[in-house]
């Protein structure tokens, strides 16, 4: 057999037999609609990764603080404590009141 | 590019995604027939010319309007199905006893008297598929560009983004591997 006119003839066939150009009814639409609902999921992605992003944040905020309130030594002297600072100033004139008369 | 044209392509650019509807009915025949040179399902051609419209929607801002879009377009195409062939490599491996008897008669016939066997004949038309479906992708690309399309190595290189010589070179062994193939299949029949 000779392979080089083979070759050649399978070829020539290939040319002459060129593919139809048949396109599936509506395929335009199937395009549009397909383009509009991958932007909408493309939205709906953007905020997803978003929040996702937002919680890690809160999350490893979360973690230091709590490392760092476990970790720290706990103050000796009480007058120290914020809190209680705190909560004296608050109720400083309520004192004040009960000790005037 | 006629101006009409023009228009869609600055209209979608400026978000309204409903101009690139015409664009799809106007060109899609072209796209089906090359996605149809490169695969042979229904469902494989719809998803290549499905993704070439979507690259071509994501990257129509690299579009300059100083070619025809319908090269640029072709183009994509033409990538997408190489694409398609470096990912679906299983096909090559088939061997060729599964001929069909159209098929045989056909190569019979051109053993016994070359002029006889018809170019145009459905079984010349599958030998044809099935040889090409065993090349490798860039054999079966260059082979169906050059040989079969009758494409310049210059668009070629345009078309696919190799170079020049990388063409030829490919060109070279695609011939080889093509030439390689028939002869595997004259043994299978005719040994």
């Amino acid at each position: 057999m000779n392979l080089a006119e083979l070759q050649q003839k399978l070829i020539a066939a290939a040319r002459v037999n060129p593919p139809d150009e048949r396109v599936p009814y509506a395929f335009e639409k199937r395009i549009t609609a397909l383009i509009a609902a991958r932007a909408a999921a493309e939205r709906k992605m953007l905020w997803t990764q978003g929040l996702w992003r937002a919680a890690a944040s809160c999350v490893a905020v979360a973690v230091i603080c709590g490392t760092v309130s476990f970790f720290m030594p706990a103050a000796a002297d009480n007058s120290n404590d914020l809190s209680q600072e705190f909560e004296n100033t608050l109720l400083a004139s309520l004192d004040q009141a009960d000790v005037a008369p | 590019m006629d101006r009409s044209e023009a228009e869609l392509i600055a209209a979608v650019l400026k978000g309204d995604s409903a101009s690139f509807e015409p664009l799809v009915a106007k060109y899609s025949p072209r796209v089906f027939a090359t996605a149809r040179r490169y695969a042979r399902r229904e469902s494989e051609i719809e998803d290549i010319v499905q993704e070439v419209w979507l690259k071509a929607f994501d990257k129509l801002r690299t579009f300059r309007s100083e070619a025809p879009f319908e090269h640029w377009l072709m183009r994509l195409a033409v990538r997408t199905c190489y694409d398609f062939l470096r990912g679906h490599q299983r096909n090559r491996e088939s061997s060729f006893s599964e001929i069909s008897e159209p098929e045989e008669d056909w190569l019979e016939r051109f053993v016994a008297d070359p002029s006889s066997a018809a170019e145009d004949a459905d079984a010349a038309k599958l030998l044809i598929e099935r040889v090409l479906e065993k090349l490798s992708p860039s054999a079966r690309l260059v082979i169906q560009l050059l040989e079969i399309e009758d494409r310049s190595v210059k668009e070629i290189a345009q078309i696919t983004g190799w170079s020049v010589p990388l063409v030829k070179v490919r060109a070279f062994r695609a011939r080889g591997e093509m030439r390689k193939i028939l002869s595997r299949m004259a043994q299978a029949k005719y040994l």
